[in-house]
């Protein structure tokens, strides 16, 4: 196991390969609507992520976010263009790939241990062998303890930390998450977002991070991804140069967080606005 | 008697009594009422039973109902003893019950099986459902009973010709929640679980098929009744032995007393059936929040 540190570069990683984690080109998605049409999620979307590298996506509601993960996690096929990750076009879902979803995805009927047990089970490998992983990975993630326990019984923030545990055991070399922490309350969430980054530096995967909240993709990203409002295409990157370990409830006041946050609003703003403009012009002619 | 299960919350402290006892005299004071509660629900339940089968005999012995059509509670009684005593026509009174008990419980437990089987299948392979759709709202439109002449005359007057009835009407109420149930399936958990590693087949064993039994469970407890009812009605349609024979005979000879009498019996047969049933629910879902676990939780 690649256990990259903290402060170390992300040249530990297990990869003999010096290709990207991921690489879009030139990706379209449409999907056909019920009405018999055409929607087009994504046009023309060109991105790429270096293998370790954390990476933010942000843009407006309903732009196609959370598409670009289906699509790199292989849930679904791009129309048009080309998807790789590690230089394999992605033809099925990757076994390199761990996804956290936007609502809870853990299993209801499994209890704690067994829910982060699920992956490496999947996958094959011996009991005995799975329980003392998931154990460590339930210690790692502050939740010893709470091993028998369904997720029922449990708050919202822990059972984030069951679906982070449950993605991590099978240590992918890839993570995305679709805006993993917007339904928590505020602190839990900043506490989440700290937490996210202790455990992202022990395996050091590369992060795709979709989330509608500027702060957080700056407080956690080495690059931050705007898209435009749909069909989404890539309007800017930044990238964000604040020193790691970071502490998310403080490097807000950092000033150089401040200058990246205006700088990423102005491209950010047009697009919010184009979206909202476009939400309000439905709703008038829908009533 | 969910009470039981669920502790009540701890009590808010509503006054600002600051006597460190007003908060546990809060919770006796609730205990009480509780209490008080349930007694009060069990004497209206004896209530309703004492007035109902009372006026029943009351109104024979008045002559204003005619104890030939609608028998008398006391009759059924002592025709109930009689057969406990004495047997039956057709043997003694267990071998009815266990005959009969015997053929519902072997067409539940296939047509449950063959149900959850076929509803799963149909509902995670689209195209099967798309061709064999049709065929089954047509089966399930036709009113299944029938087909006990139809399965007497084919297998005979012994165990096969109800355990098929009894199968036939099990399996589509199986089959409709199985299917709904696969339908109902969060596609988060199933997208989960691909990208944690799992088969096809892994995803409907251990993703599918818990998260339909609900849905499954559910069924259940109607069809234990249209098992009974399908091993019932096909001893009435022929048989040997069992209490749908017992009922038909009953009625051969003008006895409503034995028609209701077995009818008790079947009763408390289904009744108890209901109970593990119940007890299997609750085993099964144990992950689910209390709340929602289960219809006893309305009460019922």
């Amino acid at each position: 196991m690649a256990m990259a540190r903290g402060g170390t570069s992300s040249g530990l990683i297990q990869s003999d390969d010096s290709a990207p984690a991921i690489e879009l080109r030139h990706v379209t998605k449409t999907f056909a609507t019920p009405g018999g049409g055409t929607y087009t999620a994504l046009r023309d979307l060109d991105l790429t992520v270096e293998s370790g590298e954390f990476c933010a996506v942000v843009g407006p509601t309903g732009c196609g976010k959370s598409t670009t993960l289906t699509l790199v996690s292989g849930l679904e096929r791009a129309t048009g263009g080309d998807v790789r990750v590690y230089n394999q076009p992605v033809d099925r879902i990757g076994s390199d790939i761990g996804f956290v979803f936007q609502n809870d995805a853990v299993f209801p009927w499994k209890n704690v241990l067994d829910n982060v047990s699920a992956g490496p089970r999947f996958r094959g490998k011996p009991r005995t062998e799975v329980r003392t992983e998931a154990r460590d990975w339930l210690r790692r993630v502050g939740l010893s303890g709470f091993e028998d326990r369904y997720p029922h019984q449990l708050s919202g923030g822990m059972r984030k930390r069951v679906a982070l545990a449950q993605s991590l055991i099978n240590e992918p070399r890839i993570l995305l998450m679709d805006e993993p922490f917007s339904a928590l309350d505020v602190q839990t969430r900043s506490i989440m977002a700290n937490e996210l980054l202790s455990l992202w530096d022990l395996t050091r995967p590369a992060v795709v991070f979709v989330t509608h909240d500027l702060e957080e993709a700056i407080a956690l990203a080495d690059k931050v991804v705007v898209l435009t409002a749909g069909p989404a295409t890539v309007k800017a990157t930044f990238k964000v140069d604040l020193p790691r370990p970071r502490v998310v409830q403080e490097i807000r006041f950092d000033q150089r967080f401040v200058e990246l946050y205006q700088q990423i609003w102005a491209a950010l703003r047009d697009e919010v606005e184009i979206a909202y403009a476009r939400t309000t012009a439905s709703a008038e002619e829908a009533s | 008697m969910n009470d039981l299960r669920n502790p009540p919350r701890p009590a808010t402290e509503v006054e600002s009594g600051d006597s460190p006892t007003s908060e546990s005299s809060i919770a006796d004071a609730r205990r009480r009422a509780q209490v008080r509660r349930r007694v009060s629900v069990y004497l209206s339940r004896t209530a309703v039973v004492v007035i109902v089968v009372g006026g029943w005999e009351l109104f024979v012995r008045l002559k204003i109902v005619d104890p030939f059509f609608w028998g008398q509670p006391s009759g059924i009684y002592s025709q109930i003893r009689d057969w406990v005593e004495h047997g039956t026509a057709q043997g003694s009174l267990w071998l009815q019950i266990e005959v009969t008990l015997e053929e519902a419980i072997l067409g539940f437990v296939i047509g449950v099986i063959a149900g959850v089987v076929t509803g799963i299948a149909l509902g995670r392979i689209r195209f099967l459902a798309d061709v064999f759709g049709p065929f089954i709202k047509i089966m399930n439109s036709i009113p299944r009973i029938v087909l006990g002449a139809l399965f007497i005359v084919a297998f005979g007057l012994g165990l096969e010709s109800k355990v098929i009835l009894a199968v036939v009407l099990v399996f589509f109420a199986v089959f409709f929640n199985a299917f709904q149930g696969t339908r109902e399936v969060d596609r988060n958990l199933t997208a989960n679980a691909r990208i944690l590693g799992a088969s096809r087949w892994q995803v409907t064993t251990q993703v599918v098929l818990p998260s339909a039994f609900t849905w499954i469970l559910a069924s259940l407890h109607v069809s234990f009744g249209f098992a009974l009812i399908g091993a019932i009605v096909g001893e009435f349609l022929g048989a040997d032995k069992g209490l749908g024979l017992l009922i038909r005979m009953s009625q051969n000879t003008f006895n409503p007393n034995g028609v209701l009498g077995a009818m008790f019996i079947m009763a408390l047969v289904a009744l108890g059936a209901e109970a593990l049933i119940t007890m299997l629910e609750r085993r099964l879902l144990r992950w689910r929040p209390p709340q929602l676990a289960g219809p006893e939780a309305a009460g019922l």
